[in-house]
């Protein structure tokens, strides 16, 4: 089974966020990672793999520092990694999926995957477009994967509860949280890992050109939420302080 | 000169840090107070590889150098010193003497189950009336037919009690003396009959790690276990304490790290007077000098280990590095707990174990007293 | 009149979901600006029924698209029947509920339509004549306005809770249009299985109170003593990342950056230290309020009301407070 991932490299969840002197979001001083609900998009490529000795192949877009999270898969235990620097002013999830789709397009697969979202944009629209793409099916936010006989059982996470979905392969799957526990990196992975083929691609190298993947949204500005006013502390013993916080969320608040 | 890590350093660094904030750092505090290592991380880091880091992957390493070795101890030891120790008493005091001295057979029945993590591994060296003055050892080991027998104790033995392989050395020849010369390095199994745990040590810091007593009651050894040649006993003790100051070096400088972030992270948070404490120059330079000598111990201790990775003499720059990180170590976490204040003193934080855990790494693997004689000798000699 | 803003009506259990309401109300003000047609589609097996209380609360005109192979939603079945209709209609706008279903519909649709979305949106407004929309990015330590120049449809999932619903008006009817010639064609999801929580608490993402715990909570059995205060004041339970990987809650109460993002008009947060991607997940709630025993916990930073106690003491406290204030001993 050739499985394909689509990993992004985010920010930190504890990273805190400041804008550069063009009102951009400033990368500097940030701690880079793997969008973590890539890692359960990983993790569950390598189980498979390991099941069925398929093959695993990663793939990224970004700047030079985006090598790191393929090196990172890698060392978990992916087989080859490919990373797309298409060197554009201005990208959107079009751009992205467009890009990423003629990318897996010239690769063989059975299943892609990918995190339901990244944690920075959040947009959970990239590996959807994908799927639309390449005429694919998806399933999104799984949180069990089944693969027997050329179908996949995947159990979703809907709005209160859960349903299993039968699909065809080839097909896009998106992971949810609770989909599986990633490993770490072995050491000897590590060590392994510079050996491993890794791809450079610019947009150039796909056929592509920077008006087909223009993107269809424009960022206008970007700002900083206004900080929260520091409360007050309700003073007293627990039962007086219970007491006056009600009285508080009544009178003053008025949320209750 | 470069001062960048390559990219498996990088990875390495990353990696460790992952598993040591997710897995180790929410047991650190727990394990402290109640003086117990949770095995499953041990596994855990078996599985990893964090066990045989340095050694050649046909023993059962990862085939890494000593730099990611020191690397992956500063990362354990910044959430938990503990943890720091356990990997670094292993790898450098059981593991390493018997990758460097011993034979193809002793190094797959031993290096290849420590380095894979089957098996953990410890150093019997010091003894009641041999601390520092470690060629005084008078733990016996006299040759009878095929085997030696060995009796007395050895004390504060770091990874003691749980351990399964000890490199134990003892004096082969009863002539005091001959002080050094006449001590042998032997490998002891755990389960050996005459060979049992005395008293537990209750410490200060390093709670979770273990520190027992050996006792060798007329305890038989096939003389296969000899490691290297009767009379090196010394030659090798020293020789592994000269690595394991990398480690204990890497130790020190993973606790310094762990408290400064701790306390810059409280003095951004905490306000007084209207403001964050990092606001007062009196904080925001503690910090700066807390900074720049974490820094320049960090220099110390890679250089330390780029020198043994290069196969060049190392033995001055570890005995600097494990003497100025340690000293580093201890400052750092004292101003940590200062800046802290009163919470600071309190089991609530994390710096007062750090602090603690700090002293111990002026003390063993050679005081900051005998890492100075080794460091006067290098010059004077 | 003409082209349109529509709203994809998101129905569950006979009903349609509160963000719909919350979607005409925007929906209702651009239209009115740019001098065009409020549309509504619902979309499944009998619905043509939800279709008077679109009209009550501001749709001119209800696509209807009704067929028994979409009783249940698929992404295949609706993504054609919203993609079919929009094609034929060509609207202006397309807005959904930034909900599970609505997240997974609307990606495909915009691939579909060859056209730009914007996902989680907090605001809609009308900026030089352009559809402008807000959304948070790095679950709302930043905003970004965005807009679709060119493209059409402009679309946009919204966050539900944010946006004020349209008011209704008794006796509006809007016109309602049966999408008879819209076929799902061939779905390759087919829904084996559906498991739905029995639970009498709202929707995590709909609900006006959350009552969450973290850490400080110790187990999961101790989650009994918030449920008892979320009951009475008819709240949801969520549960921070550190409760989630202690296991004492499930990921599905997660509220945080790598959980769901909430906006309720009272967030109580007990036993939550608030790690940034905590605050990240619940900061945009009307009220917050901290119960935690550490003083310089970061919760304090961001809570309109705190008490600095143990929270096993103070919770049940406050849970007799809320009863006899509610008249619910």
């Amino acid at each position: 089974m050739k499985v394909v991932v689509l990993t992004k490299q985010t920010f930190d969840t504890e990273a805190k966020i400041t804008l550069d002197a063009q009102g951009k979001i400033n990368p500097e001083g940030v701690s880079l990672i793997m969008n973590p609900y890539d890692e359960f998009a990983v993790e569950e490529a390598l189980r498979i793999k390991e099941k069925t000795k398929g093959e695993v192949t990663v793939v990224s877009m970004g700047g030079p520092k985006a090598q790191d999270v393929l090196r990172q898969a890698l060392a978990m235990g992916a087989d080859r990694a490919v990373l797309i620097t298409p060197e554009l002013e201005e990208m959107d999830e079009y751009t992205t999926a467009t890009i990423l789709a003629k990318a897996v397009s010239r690769m063989e697969y059975d299943l892609i995957l990918g995190g339901w979202r990244a944690i920075d944009d959040g947009s959970a629209q990239v590996a959807g477009r994908v799927a639309e793409i390449l005429g694919l099916p998806v399933v999104n936010m799984v949180i069990k994967l089944e693969i027997a006989g050329g179908k996949v059982l995947a159990t979703r996470e809907i709005e209160g509860g859960s349903e299993v979905v039968e699909v065809p392969l080839p097909v896009v799957i998106t992971a949810q949280k609770g989909l599986n526990e990633p490993r770490y990196p072995t050491m000897k992975g590590i060590m392994q890992a510079k050996k491993k083929p890794m791809e450079k691609l610019a947009l150039s190298d796909l056929g592509l050109t920077a008006e087909e993947v223009a993107p269809k949204v424009r960022a206008l500005k970007y700002f900083l939420p206004s900080p929260r006013a520091q409360g007050k502390i309700v003073p007293g013993e627990p039962a007086e302080a219970a007491a006056a916080l009600v009285r508080l969320l009544r009178e003053e608040a008025k949320v209750i | 000169m470069n001062f960048t890590l390559t990219e498996e350093q990088e990875l390495l660094r990353q990696t460790v840090r992952d598993f040591a904030e997710n897995e180790v750092a929410p047991k650190a505090a727990e394990m402290d107070e109640k003086e117990e290592y949770d095995w499953t991380l041990w596994d855990k880091m078996a599985e990893m590889g964090l066990t045989g880091i340095p050694f050649p992957e046909e023993y059962g390493g990862a085939g890494m150098d000593n730099l990611s070795y020191a690397i992956a101890v500063e990362e354990l030891s910044r959430v938990c010193a503990s943890t720091g120790v356990l990997i670094s008493a292993h790898t450098s005091l059981c593991s390493w003497p018997i990758y460097a001295f011993g034979t193809e057979e002793q190094k797959r029945k031993y290096l290849v189950p420590l380095a894979e993590g089957k098996k953990i591994g410890a150093l019997g060296l010091t003894e009641p009336s041999a601390g520092s003055d470690a060629g005084a050892v008078k733990l016996s080991a006299v040759r009878d037919g095929d085997e030696y027998v060995l009796n007395g104790t050895k004390i504060f033995i770091t990874n003691g009690g749980r351990a399964d392989v000890y490199v134990v050395v003892a004096r082969t020849d009863p002539d005091m003396s001959k002080k050094h010369r006449g001590t042998t390095a032997f490998i002891v199994e755990k389960g050996t009959p005459g060979f049992t745990f005395g008293k537990k040590e209750h410490k200060m810091g390093i709670r979770a790690s273990y520190t027992y007593e050996l006792v060798f009651d007329n305890c038989r050894i096939p003389k296969e276990n000899m490691l290297g040649k009767e009379g090196e006993g010394f030659k090798i003790a020293m020789a592994t304490l000269d690595g394991g100051r990398i480690g204990i070096a890497a130790q020190a400088l993973g606790i310094a790290q762990g408290a400064f972030e701790q306390a810059l992270a409280y003095s951004k948070v905490r306000e007084q007077f209207g403001r964050p404490i990092c606001a007062n120059q009196g904080i925001a330079w503690m910090l700066a000098d807390m900074a720049t000598r974490i820094e320049a111990a960090r220099l110390l201790v890679y250089q330390a280990a780029f020198l043994k990775d290069n196969k060049l003499p190392y033995g001055k720059e570890s005995a600097m590095a494990k003497l100025y990180a340690s000293e580093v170590a201890m400052w750092v976490t004292t101003k940590a707990v200062q800046i802290h204040g009163g919470y600071g003193y309190t089991r609530e934080y994390p710096v007062e174990r750090m602090m603690r855990d700090a002293k111990i790494t002026e003390i063993y693997e050679g005081t900051s007293e005998v890492q100075r004689i080794v460091i006067a000798n290098y010059l004077l000699k | 009149m003409g082209k349109g803003i529509w709203v994809y009506a998101e129905h569950k259990n006979g009903k349609v979901k509160k963000v719909t309401y919350e979607m005409l109300g925007a929906a209702r003000q651009l239209a009115d600006q740019l001098a065009e047609e409020v549309a509504a589609v619902i979309i499944g097996k009998e619905v043509g029924e939800l279709a008077s209380a679109l009209g009550e609360y501001g749709a001119d005109k209800v696509y209807v698209v009704e067929n028994d192979a979409l009783a249940e939603y698929t992404t295949d079945g609706y993504t054609r029947a919203l993609a079919g209709l929009a094609l034929e209609h060509r609207p202006t706008a397309i807005f959904l509920g930034c909900t599970v279903q609505g997240r997974d519909l609307a990606a495909q649709v915009a691939q579909r339509l060859q056209t730009g979305l914007c996902t989680d949106c907090t605001k809609v407004e009308l900026q030089d004549g352009q559809i402008t929309l807000t959304r948070p990015i790095y679950a709302g330590k930043a905003f970004v306005q965005v807009v679709c120049p060119e493209a059409r449809p402009v679309m946009a999932t919204i966050r539900p809770n944010v946006l004020p619903p349209a008011e209704p008006q008794a006796g509006r009817t809007a016109e309602v249009v049966m999408a008879d010639d819209v076929q799902p064609g061939d779905i390759r999801q087919i829904i084996k299985e559906v498991v739905r929580q029995v639970s009498s608490r709202p929707e995590l993402t709909e609900a006006d109170i959350i009552v969450s715990g973290g850490r400080g909570m110790k187990s999961a059995e101790n989650f009994k003593i918030l449920e008892e205060l979320a009951d009475v004041l008819g709240a949801a339970v969520g549960a921070s990342r550190a409760a989630v990987d202690a296991g004492y809650a499930p990921h599905s109460m997660q509220v945080g950056q790598t959980g769901k993002t909430v906006s309720p008009q009272l967030y109580i947060a007990c036993g939550i230290s608030g790690a940034i991607q905590h605050l990240a997940g619940m900061g945009s709630s009307k009220v917050i309020v901290a119960i935690n025993k550490d003083p310089e916990a970061n919760i304090f930073k961001v809570a309109d009301y705190g008490i600095v106690g143990d929270l096993f003491e103070v919770v049940p406290l406050l849970t007799r407070e809320f009863r006899r204030l509610l008249g619910k001993e």
